[in-house]
């Protein structure tokens, strides 16, 4: 499953590097973007199981989840902020609506944090957390649809996104750098989940033992 | 009417009880007994549903508008009246002649002298009596009861008791205490926490 | 059906009244946003125009739901009372929709002064604001109480309201400045319904759970 971060690697050195480092960024830093998403609809998957069908274990599987899923959130905003150095000189872009979303949606997956924490391990601690994630679900495309709308009144004069269309190289490219992404996020969410488990694990060992 | 196999409760890292297993036929009257802390409320709320167990399995036969729950606490608004904290409970439980039943039982419990007050300037053993008037009014057919003496002076302890013989083998009951001597006539059966 | 809307004016009803008594929380956000919007004078210096004090009202509108909103479940905490309701036969979403209708009104009644306010202080008060200000009140209220409930379930209880409800709110603070600035605000009414519509519909469904384990 690592092999995904290998194929990573490579998608790297194939790029047609036309705009060096520019380019390179946004084989990143979109791939990335689109994991956090699938993360946290991953989460509010699991949530909707836990909620729903009371599948146990559903409620730690919508964590990891979540919990990967705020760090790609954060490493889209750290590739995006330094896309936007190289691009056009900035370390913030309030017209990039892909990098403001993401700063909308990281300030309410923190919270999710908070909001666990501040509950003792338990039934009521998953049920919270697992109406959170489908609340984060709703929450993306209705934000993504306000920032649109607020861009109107914001700021009239619109940049450009993404750039030029992309080659057909440089979408096999794109493709494979979010297969690595993807399958990074995998294996990841596999380690995190598993080492999760084993902590359960023993530490329902000891009470049964003391 | 409630079945309970296996049933174990933790609390963060704390073990509040473990394996216990409970039984309690229809009409019956049994009586949870042990320390403060041992884990006789957690076992009336997990019957009640408020929580879930962590470990077990839990089976009432009973309809939520069927049961009635006293707990520690009154569970009634402070700056309500006595009569509009029990005509709310009365709409929610779909209590049939709802007003004669709310006087009918403020006065067997002594309250209603003080039907017009905010519960605010209730004693203790008048938030006790109300909370038991609350208890009864939707004429449960399973009734929790946590510690119903506390609180309750001498005239107040009568009340509860002769309310407690009249549903007798009627309803079926579940009570914590720890003083079961008082209830031990009426009990049906015993579960002792340590 | 009947039953569930006999209830949910049971339960608002309740609440109304438990307000008329204690006399607390609306004085408080009728002060409260009288002052933000004294404070809003101050922090605007010249030269930043209406559109800028227009955009604070919904800020102002924002902060002082959230006043509100942290007394929601108060009276419910003293003696345990939410335990009762829970208990009841009533469905669960009959308490989150009763309080959503009270938090509505006390909501609307800040508004009434704060809007006559805001036009005194700063510019004039169009429909079309204040049509936005009433959809976006549903939607602040639905969610509002719905998070409000969430936080009390928490050892942080109030401290974690205002963090969960602000990114929710930021669609509604765009749909309403959106409503309130722009000429076309007909986009920015269809939004704040979309919001409320769908939103009110996850707090509905999933109510029961925020209560229950």
């Amino acid at each position: 499953m690592l092999l995904g971060a290998a194929i990573a690697m490579i998608g790297f050195y194939v790029p047609l590097d036309q705009d060096g480092l520019n380019q390179m960024i946004f084989y990143f830093h979109v791939p990335i973007a689109v994991t956090a998403y699938a993360c946290f609809g991953w989460g509010a998957w699991k949530g909707f199981l836990h909620l729903w069908k009371q599948k146990p274990g559903a409620d730690l599987e919508s964590y990891v989840a979540i919990h990967q899923g705020v760090i790609f959130a954060a490493l889209t905003l750290v590739t995006g902020s330094i896309w936007g150095r190289y691009r056009w000189g900035q370390w913030w872009l309030w017209s990039s609506k892909q990098l403001v979303l993401f700063l909308v949606l990281f300030l309410f997956y923190a919270a999710y944090f908070m909001l666990r924490f501040s509950v003792e391990p338990g039934p009521r601690r998953a049920n919270l957390s697992a109406v959170y994630a489908i609340f984060g679900v709703v929450l993306i495309p209705v934000s993504f649809l306000a920032i649109r709308l607020a861009s109107d009144y914001i700021h009239p004069v619109a940049f450009d996104k993404h750039g030029p269309q992309m080659a057909d190289s440089q979408f096999l490219t794109f493709c494979v750098s979010l297969a690595a992404m993807l399958s990074l996020f995998s294996a990841l969410y596999r380690l995190e989940l598993a080492g999760k488990r084993i902590d359960a694990h023993l530490r329902e060992l000891r009470e049964l033992l003391g | 009417m409630i079945r309970a196999r296996g049933l174990s409760m933790r609390y963060g890292a704390k073990r509040i009880f473990d394996k216990v297993e409970l039984d309690v036929e229809r009409g019956g009257f049994v009586l949870v007994t042990g320390p403060n802390g041992s884990g006789k409320t957690t076992l009336l709320r997990l019957v009640a549903g408020l929580v879930a167990p962590s470990a077990g399995e839990i089976a009432v036969d009973v309809d939520r508008g069927r049961l009635g729950f006293l707990a520690h606490e009154a569970l009634v608004y402070r700056e309500l009246t006595a009569l509009e904290n029990l005509d709310l409970y009365g709409r929610l439980y779909r209590v049939a002649e709802r007003r004669e039943r709310i006087g009918m039982l403020l006065e067997r419990f002594d309250l209603w002298d003080a039907r017009n007050e905010r519960t605010a300037s209730f004693s203790r053993g008048m938030l006790q009596r109300l909370a038991l008037c609350r208890v009864l009014l939707h004429e449960p057919e399973l009734v929790l009861l946590d510690e119903p003496f506390a609180g309750l002076d001498s005239e107040g302890a009568e009340l509860l008791d002769r309310e407690l013989a009249v549903r007798h083998g009627w309803a079926t009951f579940l009570v914590a205490t720890h003083e079961p001597e008082q209830l031990a006539p009426l009990a049906t059966g015993r579960l002792a926490f340590r | 059906m009947s039953g569930y809307f006999a209830d949910v004016a049971a339960l608002a009803r309740k609440d109304l009244l438990l307000e008329l008594r204690a006399r607390d929380t609306l004085p408080a956000m009728l002060l409260f946003v009288s002052a933000a919007l004294v404070i809003f004078h101050f922090a605007l210096p010249s030269g930043t125009g209406e559109l800028a004090g227009l955009g604070l009202l919904w800020v102002a509108i924002v902060f002082t739901a959230l006043l509100g909103l942290s007394r929601a479940f108060v009276a419910e905490r003293e003696h345990g009372v939410l335990d009762g309701l829970v208990l009841a036969p009533s469905d669960r979403s009959a308490i989150w929709l009763g309080k959503s209708l009270a938090a509505l009104t006390f909501l609307a009644l800040a508004e009434i002064i704060a809007l006559p306010l805001f036009a005194l202080f700063f510019s004039g008060i169009d429909a079309g604001t204040v049509a936005a200000v009433a959809l976006a009140d549903v939607g602040i209220c639905a969610v509002g109480v719905f998070v409000a409930a969430m936080s009390i379930a928490t050892r942080a209880r109030e401290l974690l309201l205002p963090v969960i409800f602000l990114p929710l709110a930021i669609p509604v603070i765009v749909g309403g400045v959106g409503a309130s600035v722009t000429d076309s605000p007909g986009r920015y009414f269809a939004f704040l319904a979309l919001y409320d519509a769908l939103f009110a519909t996850i707090c509905w469904a999933s109510f029961e759970y925020v209560v229950t384990e």
